[in-house]
């Protein structure tokens, strides 16, 4: 993390201070969820966020930046909420962050509210609590052009006049009023102070006598002052955060409060609801007048487009249409660009064969890493188009209605329907589903939901999956020409994890994580045409988060993995057979030629076969016999525990060194095809091609996963329980597939 | 008094009061569920819950158990 320690987790003075000299100032970003906060966020700072956790808590940490009339601008993003009070510690992290005691975290100079200008009146009572805490801030009206569009007038200068603060309206979707918000900012942090702000007076006198009382006494018992924020939650948040907080500091303070609760209850202030009534009277108040939208009266009919999809018999068909088309779309946009990059592929090889003489330097490059690295790669256009339909859904706003349809189901295995969400996010990686999973407010549902996450098909598995289904199930049509066998297995492997899921949370429900259902108390945003700009960000951001890995982690493994089957052993004599091959004196298919062949291949099998590699291989191949592998694919497997699209690069780099195929052979699932066990029987059929497949589908080979784990759970427990759970299940269900797949084939 | 869950689809109801004062009854008010909103059932999810309502010009879904917390008056507008 390279944001410095702020002085204010040593002094634990508030940070808002207005004396910093320095020309890097920090400004927090807030607002509701779906108000476009991130889409704006990225907007002002750019795609290069820095993203990292608070220490002790699940909150993502992200922080951007931009400059801007000569000063750096640093801006925090903070988690989407509708208020600020905290119920858990994670939420308090917000609140910490804008009082400036947070943690790790840089104290601010300021915060934008990020609102949706058509729901105004919501949105305002998340930034009414913000003005509470007595912190410069700017409101952003965002989604401007959808006011325009709904020909809904709002009196800006007014809305401004009445607040005290300046408000700059916005379309992060259309880039609409960024610039002039850059300016605002940097404004608020030259003058920084809001010295002659006054908080508006919300609650009654009876409340604010008995939040000085309450601040009095807890000085007095803790010996610190509790900020006037934080007395008000500790007031109003029944069972909150703050209570547990200060109660855990001096438990005696319970009574106090439950006192002073009841107390103000018979003073026509009943605790926790004045809260709402006062905030929401001072919204009504402050726009008075200020807002006139064309009049839709109340009783409009719902959206004609959301009465259809959540329709009650075509709801869910359209959903399943949805679906079925992401996987149709990822076999039939993908085939040219793959071919095209696997193309490439075979010219960087050519080329390197071409200028280079055998031996370890050229082995390690063409099939290290041209072959491993590449062969992941060619799977990205596939993965942009599964990210593409992830972003397009997630940005018209279907996904939450998605949430809708499916709740009542997931309420069958104990969760709701937020953790439908995140885990279909876990469709394209479980890394930013199990993050999603902090929507989900009850912590034994998200608990749930993380450790099922992984069980989602991610994209990871896909080129597992296509390499098999490609190489070995026929790509028969059915029904017609349109849908396609490969297609259908396709389809059915990447809903078996989901299958898996159901008992698995379902158990979990029954036992660790007993209790009621939590609450479905959700926003079903309305709907609009994805912004391509919105969409483009996301697969770009998505893609390269892949390719990255691509590059690093799974590079690496590959090196290790051919310096693994290269050494030891004395390549000599294969060199010099290579260079004879190469050198053009024998005529290709010549008697003499096909002997220099085979002698090749006879020499690079037995040199794979001791090395490391063969070796490591041979010693677990009892283990993975039964189901149906060789010891190659044990090799690839085992590779391939701490990222999974290793497998790929993995096995194109065993079976190119094997010497059992043509080297010059360019495509790796032909390679597959034509591998021969030592007893000439081929090593792939569909039970065997099925069999890894299944254990890809269920096995958590993931390191990130892993570690995203235990940082979300903050704990190594459930870690360490999903990896023993997955890879029990995995075993189990590639024995049997593969078991029950001999039968047929036999039979 | 009607509960909110027992509105029928199109129906417009005005909130008398939320019940309860845990942290769902919280949601719900910061959510704009407040006594004297008018209320709007618009439909229900596939297998029959959660319900759909439009409050304040927002599309919100609650489930049957969550609706019940919430006492309304039928409007007659």
């Amino acid at each position: 993390m390279s944001v410095p320690v702020s002085k204010s987790e040593t002094t634990g003075k508030p940070a808002v201070s207005g004396k910093k000299n320095s020309t890097s100032h920090a400004i927090a970003v807030i607002g509701n969820p779906n108000t476009g906060k991130s889409t704006l966020f990225n907007a002002l700072a750019g795609m290069n966020a820095q993203v990292g956790n608070y220490p002790g808590v699940t909150v993502e940490k992200k922080v951007g930046r931009f400059r801007h009339e000569g000063r750096e601008i640093q801006l925090i993003d903070l988690p989407g909420t509708y208020s600020l009070s905290p119920r858990t510690a994670d939420e308090m992290v917000s609140v910490r962050v804008l009082l400036g005691t947070q943690k790790k975290a840089e104290p601010i100079d300021g915060v934008i509210c990020i609102v949706d200008a058509t729901h105004l009146d919501r949105n305002l009572y998340l930034f009414s609590q913000i003005l509470d805490l007595g912190i410069p801030a700017i409101l952003v009206l965002n989604m401007w052009d959808e006011v325009l569009k709904r020909d809904i007038a709002i009196d800006v200068q007014e809305l401004e006049n009445r607040l005290g603060v300046k408000v700059v309206p916005t379309s992060a979707r259309k880039g609409i009023g960024l610039d002039k918000l850059k300016s605002e900012i940097v404004s608020l942090v030259e003058n920084c102070s809001n010295a002659d702000f006054v908080p508006p007076k919300l609650f009654p006198d009876s409340f604010r006598e008995a939040k000085e009382q309450l601040q009095v006494e807890v000085e007095k018992r803790t010996g610190h002052p509790l900020p006037h924020y934080l007395a008000e939650r500790l007031l109003l948040d029944v069972h909150g955060e703050t209570e547990r907080e200060v109660l855990q500091e001096d438990q005696s303070l319970n009574s106090f409060i439950a006192n002073l609760r009841t107390e103000l209850a018979s003073k026509d202030c009943p605790i926790p609801a004045i809260e709402p009534r006062v905030r929401y009277q001072w919204v009504k108040q402050t726009l008075d007048g200020l807002v006139t939208k064309p009049d839709q009266g109340l009783r409009t009919k719902k959206d004609t487009l959301d009465q259809w999809l959540t329709h009650r018999f075509w709801g869910p068909v359209f959903f399943a249409a949805i679906m079925f088309l992401m996987f149709q779309a990822i076999y039939s946009w993908a085939g040219p660009l793959m071919e095209a990059i696997e193309s490439l592929q075979g010219l960087a090889a050519d080329f390197v064969l071409g200028i280079m003489a055998p031996g370890a330097l050229r082995s390690l490059i063409i099939d290290g890493l041209i072959g491993g690295v590449g062969s992941v790669v060619v799977f990205l256009p596939q993965i942009a188009i599964l990210f593409l339909f992830i972003a397009i859904l997630e940005d018209c706003g279907y996904m939450s209605r998605a949430a809708y349809i499916m709740d009542r189901l997931m309420t069958r295995v104990g969760l709701s329907g937020k953790s439908f969400v995140p885990l279909m996010s876990s469709y394209a990686c479980a890394i930013p589903g199990i993050m999603a999973t902090r929507t989900i407010e009850d912590r034994k549902d998200r608990f749930v939901t993380i450790l099922v996450a992984p069980l989602m098909s991610c994209s990871a598995r896909l080129p597992v999956y296509l390499l098999m289904i490609n190489a070995f199930i026929p790509n028969d049509s059915l029904f017609g020409t349109w849908i396609k066998t490969q297609a259908i297995v396709l389809f059915i492997f990447y809903i078996l994890g989901a299958v898996v899921a159901v008992p698995i949370a379902w158990l979990l429900k029954k036992t660790w994580f007993k209790g009621e259902p939590a609450p479905f108390v959700m926003e079903l945003p309305s709907f609009k045409l994805p912004s391509i700009r919105v969409v483009f960000d996301r697969v770009y951001d998505r893609s390269k988060a892949f390719v990255m890995r691509a590059g690093t982690l799974i590079f690496l493994t590959t090196v290790i993995v051919w310096a693994a089957g290269y050494f030891p052993g004395d390549h000599q004599k294969l060199d010099q057979v290579d260079a004879q091959l190469e050198s053009g004196t024998i005529e290709e298919g010549s008697p003499e030629y096909e002997q220099l062949e085979e002698q090749r291949r006879v020499l690079a099998a037995s040199l794979l076969n001791e090395s490391f590699l063969g070796r490591t291989g041979h010693a677990i191949e009892p283990v993975v016999r039964p189901l149906g592998w060789d010891w190659r694919i044990g090799v690839g497997v085992l590779a391939s525990f701490p990222a999974r699209e290793v497998i790929v690069g993995t096995l194109g780099t065993i079976y190119s060194l094997g010497g059992d195929v043509d080297e010059e052979d360019p495509q790796l699932r032909d390679r597959l095809k034509s591998a021969r066990h030592s007893n000439g029987e081929p090593v792939f059929n569909i039970p065997v091609a099925l069999s890894v497949m299944v254990f890809f589908a269920l096995c958590a080979q993931c390191g990130a996963t892993l570690m995203v784990m235990r940082r979300e759970t903050n704990s190594w427990k459930w870690p360490i329980f999903s990896f023993t759970y997955m890879t029990t299940l995995a075993y189990v269900g590639a024995l049997l597939t593969y078991q029950i797949g001999m039968l047929f084939i036999k039979g | 008094m009607p509960l909110l869950n027992e509105l029928r689809e199109g129906e417009l109801a005005i909130i008398e009061s939320v019940d309860g004062t845990d942290s769902i009854a919280m949601r719900l008010m910061e959510m704009g569920l407040l006594p004297e909103e008018p209320i709007e059932m618009i439909g229900r999810a596939p297998l029959g819950d959660p319900l759909e309502y439009r409050v304040s010009g927002c599309q919100i879904s609650l489930r049957k158990v969550e609706a019940s917390r919430i006492s309304v008056r039928l409007s007659t507008q």
